[in-house]
Order: structure tokens, then C-alpha cells, then sequence
């Protein structure tokens, strides 16, 4: 009941900032070229979506010309882009950060190059990478892999410190061999530290595809609402804007869910 | 099947930001196969450290330790130990938790899952199997800690406090069953607890400890007849007795402790 109320509350402020943002225009208060309404963002967000050629069975199936929509294949570039990266920084920084959390002699011998290396922004390697890689997806995903890596490879580290001994000793006792004890011990007493540290991954990793398409890449929605700019189409710029929030947040959702199962053994977790 | 214990001058100190403690100072206990000890003594005076020597987790750093004529080195599934903190794995299920240590040793699925649901059945969890640790109340852990033990089978029980945590009707039913297990097959057990009528219920010998250096102060045989009934006057004589020494003892280490505040 309380919550219904709430979330009332919650739809009410949103559609008062849409009416407020309508009549900034309504009213003439700013130049719509620079702050198209919202119903001026939410035709082109339609456009933008939609299929640009009329439907053709000869050239394929419905699904395929459903999906044919500039905004539909920019989002699925960006997101293809922000999962194989993710994948590959993950990988790589799963087993090194649960080596360097169990092993005291690596991580010292390791931790001073990850102490250098950590502060640099993905950003950064930009340059570097369109070197490396030329452009299009390589350095984008180079990126991406970046800036998932540091943030899985310091929570993962983090949550193999964190494992409480009495766990160790607990399977030790019952006579658990080292593969054992790190697979279903260490592991999954790590997870929650691991999987905050993905979701940071996830989340850095959606803002560096969108920088490294504004620079490296011609497709993808950080590549269209640049692009909208110089033609001063503000209202897909922002019709693009709302689109990455939209996938961001449906990303990080999909995160919470993935967290809420494999955490439903963790106390103090309410699902 | 039991396996004897032996420890000889065992010391054991622990490194502090306000100096060494003496955890364990000349410890020398010998436990026969098949016999059922309890470990008396205030808190802090070094029970647990006593058994995490004997489990193999921290050796002492003078003395010995052998099992069945063997020094201790490591941990092993031959010293089954029921931890104080119940050290349940939190992702794993009550029934993954009783049934690890059987995956560990290699059994089959089947008999796993038949030898966890007598043990859950057993100890009276039977409806818990599924759920988390997180799902139940202290005194329930403590028995799947009990049975997750249990299940390994080992010649050798470590319990460190096992029944501090239930209520007295379940800690009676789990002190008979204990008992039945231990004659029935055979088993040696070290038994920590607080509890002076505990320990007379239980064991063919109680060790009484003092506290800081942790020694050994007094071990008594209790030779009543099994069942032992508590309000027989022998074993009242003998409460009489540990409690005796159990509050002189207590009174030194606040004594102690007095001192230690003074002079800090
Ligand atoms: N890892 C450690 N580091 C420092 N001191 C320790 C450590 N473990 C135990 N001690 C100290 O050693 C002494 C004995 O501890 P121990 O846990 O064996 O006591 P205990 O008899 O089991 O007490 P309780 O009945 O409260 O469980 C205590 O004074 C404690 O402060
Ligand atoms: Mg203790």
C-alpha cells in the first residue's frame, strides 16, 4: 500500500519534469534547436527506431526488418561491444585476482605494477589502442576490456582476503584437497565481492563504449548521438541520450537478478 | 576403530599487540582409545586452541601431539571437529553442508543423499534440508555442524562446545544420542564445555583448566555407572567438587585481570 504510494510519487515526478520541460518549449523560453520538447524528442525517438525501408518479403524475414531500425542496430552494436569486452576483462581478471587474494607471494609481486597501471582512465588508452588496432570494433573492445578488468580484478582480490579462515579451516578438517577447497570454498565465499565488482565493470564498460564509438567506431549509439550533432539535431541527440539510459539501466537490472540468485544464500539480502 | 590421543608438554603463545598470551603452558594429556573427555575450564584459558592443536590447525610451538602413535601435521578428516563458531558454509544448503565432507571422500550420490537424510533426521532437521544456513536459528547450526561431523565418521570427535546453543530439552536428547554413538561405535572425544553438570553427565574423565598460562589443573575420573543420574548424590558430591574448583579458578583470573587493568 505504502509502496503503491510511493511509486505513484516516483511517476508523478517524472511526468512534472516532462510537463515542466514541455512548456520550456510551449512558452517559447528556450530555442527548441537547443531543447527540443518532449514530444519533438519522442517523434524522432520513433523514427529512430523504426525500420527505414518498407517491409520486403524478398529480402528477409519479418523479425529482421522489425530489427532493421538505426536505433536497434546501434544499440546492438554498442551492446555487443560492451559484452565482449566485459567478457574478455572478466576473464582475465577472474583467475589473476583469485591468485593474487590467495597467494601473499603474488600478490606482492604483482600488486605494484597493478598499483601503476589501475589509476590510468580506459579513456586514456585511446590513442594507444586506435594505434594498436586500427578502428572499429578491436580497440573498442580493447577499451571495454579495460575498464572491466580493474574494477573485477580489485573486488575479486578484495573478496579472496576477505574469506573468513574458520571457512578453511572448516573444509580442511573435513578433508578437502587445495582444488576443492578453492573451487567450493573460496569461490563462492568470494562471490560477493566478485559480483559487485562486475557490476562496476559493467557499468564503466557501457561508459567507455560510448567515448571509444564517439572516437573509434561509425556505428553504435555513442557514434549516432555525435554524429546528430553536426547536424544539430538535438532531438536525436537526446532521443540517443535516453536510449543508453534505458539500455544501462535494463543492464544493470539484469546484473541485480543475476546477483539476487546466485547471492540467495546471503545474509541479509531480501529478495 | 578409536583411535588415542597423546599430547606431551605442549605450549602454545599467542603474539599480542600487549605482549605474548600463554594460550597453553605444559599441557600433557593422554586420552585411550574409546575414552570420552571433557575439557573444563574458564573462558580464555585455552580450550579451543587445545583442540584447534589436536585438529592439526595450529601446531603447538613446543610438545607433541600423536594420534594413534602418529604426530599431528595437518588437518584430517580422521579428527572430525564441531567448531564453536559451527563454521556452516553459508552457500551451501544444510544438506550440501552435511553431505561435503561424504563428496569429498568420493561416495557415490545416492549414498550420500541416504546417509544425510538419516543424519538430518536424526538430529531433527529433517524439514531443513533445502533451506540456507541463514534460514535457521543458533541452535539448529549447531546441530547441522553436529551432523555435517558426524557424517565424516571419524575415529576421533573434536567438540568444542557443541550443545552451548540449545535449549535444555534438545541438549538432553543430543547428550543421549552422543553417548549412543560414542559406545555404539566406538568413538574417542574431546568435549569442551562450560557446563560442570555437562561434563559429569558425559564423561569418563573431566580436565579442569586454569586460565593464563593455560594448564592443566585437576583430572577426574568419574566412574558412575551409565546412564548417570543427576540427582544421584554421587554425582552431586562431584558437582559440588568441580564447582569448587571451577570458581577458585575463576576467581584468580578476575583477580587477574583486576591486576592487569590496574597496572595498564
Ligand atoms: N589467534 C589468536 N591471537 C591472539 N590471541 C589468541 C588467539 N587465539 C586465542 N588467543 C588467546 O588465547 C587464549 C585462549 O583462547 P581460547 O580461544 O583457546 O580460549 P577458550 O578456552 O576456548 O575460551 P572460550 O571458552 O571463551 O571459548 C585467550 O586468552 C585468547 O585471548
Ligand atoms: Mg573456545
Amino acid at each position: 500500500m505504502n509502496e503503491g504510494i510511493q511509486r505513484f510519487k516516483g511517476v508523478m515526478l517524472i511526468l512534472g519534469v516532462l510537463a515542466l520541460w514541455e512548456a520550456v518549449g510551449l512558452f517559447g523560453w528556450v530555442n527548441a534547436k537547443v531543447l527540443p520538447p518532449p514530444h519533438a524528442v519522442a517523434i524522432k525517438w520513433w523514427e529512430y527506431l523504426s525500420p527505414q525501408q518498407p517491409y520486403d518479403a524478398d529480402s528477409g524475414s519479418r523479425l529482421s526488418w522489425l530489427l532493421s531500425g538505426e536505433l536497434i542496430q546501434d544499440a546492438m552494436g554498442s551492446l555487443y561491444r560492451v559484452l565482449a569486452g566485459f567478457v574478455v576483462g572478466t576473464l582475465l581478471a577472474l583467475p589473476i585476482g583469485l591468485v593474487m587474494g590467495a597467494s601473499r607471494a603474488a600478490y606482492q609481486l604483482c600488486n605494484p605494477l597493478l598499483q601503476i597501471l589501475r589509476p590510468i582512465p580506459p579513456i586514456a588508452y585511446i590513442p594507444l589502442s586506435i594505434l594498436w588496432f586500427g578502428l572499429g570494433n578491436p580497440p573498442a573492445i580493447f577499451l571495454i576490456a579495460i575498464g572491466a578488468f580493474f574494477p573485477v580484478l580489485m573486488n575479486t582480490i578484495a573478496g579472496v582476503r576477505a574469506v573468513d579462515g574458520i571457512f578453511l579451516r572448516a573444509a580442511r578438517n573435513l578433508g578437502a584437497s587445495r582444488t576443492t577447497i578453492f573451487l567450493r570454498v573460496i569461490l563462492p565465499a568470494s562471490t560477493p565481492y566478485i559480483l559487485t565488482g562486475m557490476r562496476i565493470g559493467i557499468g564503466t564498460a557501457f561508459i567507455v563504449v560510448i567515448v571509444a564509438e564517439m572516437i573509434a567506431v561509425n556505428n553504435g549509439l555513442g557514434f549516432r548521438i555525435l554524429e546528430a550533432r553536426e547536424y544539430f539535431w538535438s532531438d536525436k541527440i537526446i532521443a540517443g541520450m535516453l536510449s543508453i539510459g534505458l539500455i544501462g539501466l535494463a543492464i544493470d537490472q539484469a546484473m541485480s537478478q543475476l546477483n539476487n540468485h546466485l547471492l540467495r544464500w546471503h545474509r541479509g539480502l531480501e529478495h | 576403530m578409536a583411535s588415542s590421543i597423546v599430547i606431551t608438554g605442549v605450549n602454545k603463545t599467542f603474539p599480542t599487540p600487549s605482549g605474548a598470551v600463554v594460550a597453553l603452558k605444559d599441557i600433557t594429556l593422554e586420552i585411550k582409545a574409546g575414552e570420552f573427555v571433557c575439557l573444563l575450564g574458564p573462558s580464555g584459558c585455552g580450550k579451543s586452541t587445545l583442540l584447534n592443536a589436536v585438529a592439526g590447525f595450529s601446531l603447538p610451538e613446543q610438545g607433541r601431539i600423536t594420534v594413534n602413535g602418529q604426530p599431528v601435521t595437518q588437518p584430517g578428516p580422521d579428527r572430525g571437529m564441531v567448531f564453536q563458531e559451527y563454521a556452516l558454509f553459508p552457500w551451501m544448503t544444510v544438506a550440501q553442508n552435511v553431505g561435503f565432507g561424504l563428496e569429498i571422500k568420493g561416495l557415490p550420490k545416492a549414498d550420500i543423499r541416504s546417509r544425510v537424510n538419516a543424519l538430518l533426521k536424526l538430529l531433527k532437521l529433517s524439514e531443513f534440508g533445502e533451506r540456507f544456513p541463514r534460514d535457521l536459528s543458533g541452535g539448529m547450526r549447531q546441530r547441522v555442524a553436529i551432523a555435517r561431523i558426524l557424517a565424516l565418521d571419524s575415529p576421533i570427535l573434536l567438540m568444542d562446545e557443541p550443545f552451548g546453543a540449545l535449549d535444555a530439552l534438545t541438549r538432553r536428547s543430543l547428550q543421549d544420542e552422543l553417548l549412543r554413538i560414542w559406545s555404539e561405535l566406538g568413538k574417542t572425544v574431546l568435549f569442551v564445555t562450560h557446563s560442570i553438570e555437562e561434563s559429569i553427565f558425559l564423561a569418563d574423565r573431566i580436565v579442569v583448566m586454569t586460565y593464563r598460562p593455560g594448564t592443566i589443573k585437576r583430572d577426574i575420573a568419574v566412574h558412575l555407572p551409565r546412564p548417570r543420574d543427576s540427582s544421584a548424590p554421587e554425582f552431586n558430591q562431584l558437582k559440588r567438587e568441580l564447582s569448587e574448583l571451577v570458581a577458585s579458578e575463576q576467581a584468580r583470573h578476575e583477580a587477574a585481570e583486576r591486576l592487569a587493568l590496574t597496572t595498564d
